[in-house]
């Protein structure tokens, strides 16, 4: 849970934009991902020196630069295990991880299955676009089988997963999936996760306007909300994400799991600890 | 040597069977000694079982402080035979050796026989049934005692002190079967233990994890992670017990991957920040060590090597990491690399590191390994030191900030989460003084050159090595071959061969001008190492330019360096 004092100050988005220009290509679901991020933290009416933004490697990883917050922009894959050193040793500060689906679910997927698990009060925001789109354009474990690209000639064959139904098998305690065409709804999404104690998990269906444009059209005509309101009840939770299309949109589940967050016994002087060899 | 004789020393190994209590026996020996004025060491072996099979426990029991094992054992004492030869490598005996068993053990197995060692004989396992809860390994131990001139009450205590005073019964039992022990001990000529009947005041029990744990603490050391790993698992398991007591926390990871980025989040966030692991795990945090020092996040990595490579000899200790933990990273990454000299000075280099890495801002690597992390001695209680560790950071209130700005020192003020005005996105990618990425030719090379520089304008003072002795010949070694190295220098005065040792702490950045002047006047330098390839042998080549002969002599693991060798090799090396 985030104790943060809100300030008297009211924030802008704007407050929450660095001077670094993105690299990403015009129309890249990215952007909205980052107008989202400012609009939720001003929302919170978080001081942007009380965020810290962790990612990966990819374009989506690019994000935390683009923040006026503090960043981590780490190795390939990591970001998450980065993200829990950082909360656990800083409780006080509110950590957000930025990641794709390469990132999150491929090279970093032991650390995603462990997160949830830990249930570290994060923020995981996965961009997801069913592709590499920095490397240019490899399957993902989000990839349909038949998504033709030069790696896989005629599609991989294999079946993509379900990263929803994984988070709630692993314990987050809130999952959320939105969709860049709709920053309001995502910023909602990244509020509420951000309020949410625990690992809180949002896949924002980001589309790659390069390597996949058969995304941003598609996703317009297929996203929509919810059908039912939120649960915490992960059996009904498990019931809804096995049938879902991929394409539902809202808080999807939330539990009540207590984050975990060791706290220190004492702050003992350490020259205390000789007793443990003294003869 | 006589019976009458009184030993300076005494080394001791006790062998048995899984369940036989061997490890608790070397244990209790060793309490007992320390209580009678001596110091000692201890060391293990265990077959491959998981659990229970032989073992064996290594004493040197001594009247000064000894640091590593002894060329050969004075006394195997045998609780039984069953897959003793799994040790005969480890074993070193001679004809002035003794052997105590068991006559009811069976055959000897044939090393032990060859050896030419006295043999005496004690009826353990039938003394033992004659008390009630009698157990062999005291019904032994007071036999041992009684040949190795320790009182009978030094050994009751040490059994009483580790069974708690809640177990009377037990207490009487261990008592009963000691004194069985003592009474049918075999006449053996053995020279007894010169021992004091006042137990010294300020002596210290540890291993050498036990000391990198503490160590590290001591250097403000506030999160750990980790992942578990043989022979480094103690460091964690210490750390999980004693950190929360000084303000800190450890987690324990999935995996090594995770468990440096951990490590890199926490320092971030300001929390001096370490991890323990072996080499598996060092070599799945090289990315991530790249990381550390592109993003400049102080962490401190301890590997406690084993015989490598791939799984290896996980049990069993070598310095063969050497070469990965200078050169392990990719691109041009300058690091620290450092390894404690001793059993004890896992301490004081643990506490080093961190104050390394701190100051610097950069990632350290300890080079502990097997042979002194599992291994537990008693010496004086170690001196304090204290640094004056404090990481830079940005003067409040921060106006323009850049957090990798172009210092004279190298070392750049770096704000933490929180500090208005100090934010700055930490990357791996190329960047410039800002932290902005950048592909720009000279924002690489100005950043490249101001990592190189706060490492090589560092003044590292007088810990980079440990130099004693004149002579023309000299020896140069680093971590765990320092202890038998310095015994063997020793031994050669006392033969009128006069030797220089220069024992390396700091392995990486090399100290061309220090070295230059510590090896001024040497003929011969001998390199000493455990490592099959000679890798530090290689590294002095690549680094400093030495006019005197340098000879290498890599020994690989699992076998350790006895002083005996470094002095044949040290008696060869006189020689014109
Ligand atoms: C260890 C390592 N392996 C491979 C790469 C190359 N690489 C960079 S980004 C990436 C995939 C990124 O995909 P995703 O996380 O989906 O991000 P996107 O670019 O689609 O936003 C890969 C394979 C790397 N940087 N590091
Ligand atoms: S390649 Fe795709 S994911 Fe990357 S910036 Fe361009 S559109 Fe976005
Ligand atoms: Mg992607």
């Amino acid at each position: 849970m985030n104790m943060i004092q809100t300030q008297p100050h009211a924030y802008k988005p704007a407050d929450y934009k660095s001077a670094v220009k993105p690299v990403w290509c015009p129309g890249c679901g990215d952007h909205s991902v980052l107008v989202s991020f400012q609009r939720a933290m001003a929302e919170l009416a978080l001081p942007p020196e009380q965020v810290a933004v962790v990612s990966g490697i990819g374009c989506s990883s690019r994000l935390p630069a683009y923040t006026n917050c503090y960043g981590f922009h780490g190795v390939h894959g990591r970001s998450l295990a980065l993200a829990t050193g950082l909360k656990v040793a800083r409780p006080d500060i509110t950590v957000i991880v930025a990641s794709g689906d390469g990132d999150g679910f491929s090279i970093g997927g032991n650390h995603f299955l462990h997160a949830c698990r830990r249930n570290v009060d994060l923020t995981y925001i996965v961009m997801d676009n069913r592709i590499y789109g920095m490397t240019k354009g490899q399957p993902s474990p989000t990839t349909e089988p038949d998504w033709d690209t030069a790696i896989s000639p005629g599609g991989t064959g294999v079946s993509p997963f379900n990263p929803l139904v994984i988070a709630l098998a692993s314990g987050a305690n809130f999952i959320a999936r939105g969709f860049t065409g709709d920053v309001g709804s995502c910023a909602r999404l990244i509020v509420e996760a951000v309020r949410t104690p625990g690992f809180s998990f949002v896949q924002l269906l980001s589309p790659c306007v390069t390597f996949r444009d058969d995304q941003q059209k598609e996703w317009k005509k297929v996203t929509h909300e919810a059908m039912v309101p939120e649960t915490d009840d992960p059996g009904r939770a498990a019931r809804r994400l096995m049938s879902d299309d991929g394409f539902n949109l809202g808080i999807l589940f939330r539990g009540h799991r207590a984050p975990y967050q060791p706290k220190p016994l004492a702050d003992l002087d350490v020259a205390r600890l000789e007793a443990e060899f003294a003869l | 040597m006589s019976a009458s004789q009184a030993a300076e020393g005494l080394s001791i190994v006790l062998t048995g069977s899984g369940g036989a209590g061997v490890m608790t026996a070397g244990q209790t020996l060793l309490e007992a000694a320390t209580s009678c004025g001596l110091y000692g060491l201890m060391t293990r072996s265990t077959g491959p079982q998981i659990r229970g099979g032989e073992a064996a426990a290594m004493l040197r029991l001594s009247t000064k402080p000894v640091q590593c094992p002894d060329d050969k054992f004075d006394i195997l004492l045998a609780l039984d035979f069953e897959n003793v030869q799994r040790f005969a490598a480890e074993l070193p005996l001679d004809s002035r050796s003794v052997i105590v068993a068991d006559p009811s053990a069976g055959e000897m197995p044939a090393f032990l026989k060859a050896s030419g060692a006295q043999v005496g004989y004690v009826e353990m396992k039938k003394l033992a049934k004659t008390v009630a809860g009698g157990r062999i390994s005291m019904v032994a131990l007071g036999a041992l005692a009684h040949v190795v001139g320790l009182p009978e009450s030094a050994i009751v205590e040490a059994v009483a002190a580790s069974l708690g005073r809640k177990k009377p019964e037990a207490v009487k039992a261990s008592e009963d079967a000691v004194r069985l022990g003592a009474v049918n001990a075999p006449a053996l000529a053995v020279p007894k233990l010169r021992i004091s009947t006042a137990r010294p005041a300020g002596r210290w029990s540890f291993t050498g994890n036990e000391a990198t744990g503490f160590g590290v603490l001591k250097g403000g050391v506030k999160f750990v992670a980790g992942y578990p790993i043989t022979p480094a698992t103690e460091i964690l398991e210490w750390l999980a017990h004693t950190i929360p007591q000084c303000g800190g926390e450890l987690l324990q990871a999935e995996d090594e991957l995770a468990s440096i980025n951990m490590i890199i989040g926490a320092s971030f966030g300001g929390k001096p920040a370490m991890t323990a692991t072996a080499g598996p795990g060092l070599s799945l945090m090289t990315e991530a060590l790249g990381l550390a020092v592109a993003s400049e996040t102080p962490v401190v990595v301890v590997d406690v090597m084993r015989s490598g490579p791939s799984t290896g000899i996980a049990t069993k200790s070598e310095q063969s990491d050497l070469n990965i933990a200078v050169y392990g990273l990719h691109g041009d990454a300058p690091h620290v690399v450092v390894a404690p000299l001793s059993i004890s000075d896992c301490l004081f280099t643990a506490q080093w590191s961190v104050h390394l890495a701190e100051s610097l801002q950069t990632p350290v690597v300890m080079l502990s390994d097997q042979s002194l992390g599992q291994a537990r001695v008693v010496v004086d209680r170690p001196q304090d030191v204290t640094f004056d560790t404090k990481r830079l950071t940005p003067v409040d209130p921060i106006e323009v900030y850049e957090r990798y700005a172009l210092t004279e020192s190298g070392v750049s003020p770096m704000s933490l989460p929180g500090m208005a005005g100090g934010q700055y996105t930490a990357d791996g990618l190329t960047h410039n003084a800002r932290g902005t990425p950048s592909s720009q030719a000279q924002d690489h090379v100005a950043q490249m050159d101001k990592r190189r520089r706060k490492i090589d304008r560092f003044d590292f003072g007088e810990h980079w090595a440990e130099i004693e002795g004149d002579g023309d010949l000299a020896i140069v070694t680093w971590g765990s071959s320092t202890a038998p190295v310095r015994e063997a220098v020793a031994r050669a005065r006392e033969e009128g061969i006069s030797v220089r040792i220069i024992a390396l702490r700091l392995i990486s950045p090399p100290q061309p001008k220090l070295f230059e002047a510590a090896l001024k006047g040497v003929r011969r330098a001998l390199v000493i190492e455990q490592s099959h390839s000679g890798q530090l042998w290689r590294y002095l080549r690549a680094h400093y330019d030495m006019a005197a002969e340098i000879v290498s002599i890599p020994q690989p693991g699992p076998l350790p360096i006895r002083p005996g060798e470094a002095l044949a090799y040290i008696r060869k090396g006189a020689q014109a």
